[in-house]
């Protein structure tokens, strides 16, 4: 049983929760570059978040199972299309499938973001460096291949068809941030500027670090900012480059670097950063750092809770044929697996 | 008292630990030192720890409460000064040979002119200034190095050089950059290595570590391009006297 890439695009990489431990070394975590969509997966087929899956970044590709398969579809919407026996049906998103033997999946962007193709079992590849996940910038691992054969792990078993309601981070909004190193290199006129400021993400963004457009064109500026030393640097940090814009640096950013960081979004904001989409209105909220470790609790709460969340799909009995093959059966076993998780 | 160093936080879930307001060789020491005591202490909420020029971070784990970790570390880094401690761990020396001709070295006249040196002379300066890498960062295993004498006090350019190759020796404000990947940069290309810094299918993966000697002896470009061949690249690595 495999998964075969039929079409591919640069930004279709396999992606797990990264490599912890290297920035000694240089080395930046990377991993999904929105982790909430990696929880969201592997909570609709009951298994491990630590799995490596497919990620596309605004990118289409598309796939061949080779025998059964669940999958999970979860993070920004994409297009995703069933092609089965010469039919092709569409697939509905933050929801668990079973894929028959021999069918094709298409998943094509939207409005833009991350999207997330789990299967169950995760993706089994040699580890390196402790992760399976591909790290462009450092030259470890590539983007998937045409004709590569992807060999998923054992499925830990259970139900297909369920539905998880993403935790809200599409389409922009406010973000939490706290004072960086260097936000008071900045005068105190511009950090407020920065507060008050309605931000929209730029065309322009990876997995390195998203682009950001003052809504009236005006930049930010640290006096002698571009003379300081380079400091350590992590993903969250906003620096401003020299012309002034701000970057927020993402999961595959530098580790140490000398632009002028004038605040740091928390880590449990940092999927509504990466899944807006170009134009996606951003502001940002300032909060003290005992403000921000209660967020971080609470988003691993949210974490924690997202099994007990999972909601058989309803169906139309209209579009069904195959009601009482297929339908009910997983409806038991769900209704079982609903009981395990809680 | 004096203003340095300094805690402050960095993010929600780090503490940086800053020795100095600019980069020396005694600070870097003391951030390399800090962050070796740090790790041999094995405090509980202390996730992984780095040092940049002249500071060491803590990534602590953001849902522990820092107030224990922060009383611990103003203790710990009150306790010595710690730009007298020794450098940490074990010394080695790596020699990198380096092709300092021609086309290797495109930017060497320039940086040579302005530290006030002939080519000869800043060729031998830079293959004998007793050198360490002071940090490993930016990209995966490439090392800043330094310090190198006050002459060499040379800024970025401000037209970057559009590419520079993996294995590119180049230089600015008194500082080496060994590139691990090609690259765009500010800094002059004074050199041609043939060191891969990031392997990530070998069983040492980084070449350097942040407290090793490196040397940059001369060779010829003949030479280099036989060691472009050899995955050790020529590289040498000894224990430091």
């Amino acid at each position: 049983m495999s998964l075969i890439v039929l079409a591919s695009s640069p930004g279709v990489t396999l992606q797990d929760e990264g490599r912890r431990g290297w920035l000694a070394q240089g080395l930046s975590r990377g991993g999904a570059a929105d982790p909430v969509a990696l929880a969201e997966g592997a909570a609709l087929l009951g298994q491990s978040p630590g799995l490596a899956v497919v990620e596309l970044a605004n990118a289409p590709a598309r796939f061949r199972a080779t025998g059964p398969l669940r999958i999970a579809l979860t993070g920004a919407a994409f297009r995703a299309t069933l092609r089965e026996r010469g039919e092709e049906r569409p697939l509905s998103w933050n929801t668990s499938h079973a894929l028959p033997a021999g069918a094709e999946l298409s998943l094509s962007p939207g409005e833009g973001g991350f999207a997330y193709l789990t299967p169950a079992g995760g993706i089994e590849t040699p580890l390196v460096l402790g992760a399976r996940s591909a790290h462009l910038a450092a030259g470890i691992g590539r983007a998937l291949e045409v004709g590569e054969e992807l060999a998923p792990g054992p499925d830990p078993g259970g139900p297909a068809d369920m539905v998880l309601d993403p935790l809200p981070r599409f389409g922009g909004g406010a973000v939490r941030v706290v004072e960086s190193l260097q936000t008071s290199a900045f005068p105190t006129e511009q950090v407020e500027r920065f507060r008050r400021t309605t931000f929209r993400r730029d065309a322009r963004g990876n997995r390195m670090g998203v682009r950001l457009n003052p809504g009236d064109g005006t930049g930010f500026e640290a006096p002698g900012g571009l003379s300081i030393l380079s400091e350590i640097v992590q993903p969250g940090d906003i620096q401003i480059t020299g012309d002034g814009t701000p970057y927020v640096l993402l999961c595959e950013c530098q580790t140490t670097g000398g632009y002028p960081r004038i605040a740091t979004v928390l880590p449990c904001d940092l999927s509504r950063v990466a899944q807006a989409p170009p134009g996606a209105a951003l502001t940002f909220r300032f909060v003290s750092r005992d403000e921000g470790r209660a967020a971080m609790a609470d988003h691993a709460r949210a974490l924690a809770s997202l099994r007990g969340r999972l909601r058989p799909r309803l169906r139309d009995p209209a579009a069904m044929a195959d009601l009482l093959s297929y339908n009910l059966i997983g409806g038991v076993v769900s209704a079982r697996h609903q009981e395990d998780a809680s | 008292m004096s203003d340095w160093p300094r805690i402050a936080p960095a993010g929600v879930d780090g503490m940086v630990v800053s020795f100095a307001p600019r980069l020396s060789e005694p600070a870097n020491r003391a951030a390399l030192a800090l962050r070796a005591a740090i790790e041999e202490a094995r405090w509980p909420e202390v996730r992984e720890t780095a040092v940049s020029l002249v500071s060491t971070y803590l990534r602590l784990d953001p849902l522990a409460d820092p107030a224990g970790l922060e009383e611990r570390l103003r203790r710990v880094v009150g306790a010595r000064d710690w730009t007298a401690e020794p450098l940490p761990g074990e010394h080695r020396l790596i020699r990198i040979p380096t092709c300092y001709e021609a086309d290797h070295a495109p930017q060497l006249d320039e940086a040579a002119e302005i530290a006030g040196l002939t080519r000869a002379q800043a060729v031998e300066a830079l293959a004998t200034a007793p050198l360490r890498v002071l940090t490993i960062g930016f990209a995966p295993g490439q090392p800043y190095i330094g310090e190198l004498p006050v002459g060499w006090d040379i800024p970025r350019l401000r037209q970057l050089t559009p590419r520079v190759n993996a294995g590119a020796l180049t230089v600015a404000i008194r500082q080496l950059v060994l590139f691990a990947v090609a690259a765009q940069t500010g800094w002059r290309q004074v050199g041609q290595t043939a060191a891969r810094l990031f392997d990530p299918a070998a069983a040492q993966p980084f070449l350097l570590r942040p407290g090793d000697s490196v040397a940059f002896p001369p060779i010829g470009a003949d030479r280099l391009a036989d060691l472009m061949r050899d995955p050790g690249g020529g590289i040498s690595i000894e224990p430091a006297a």
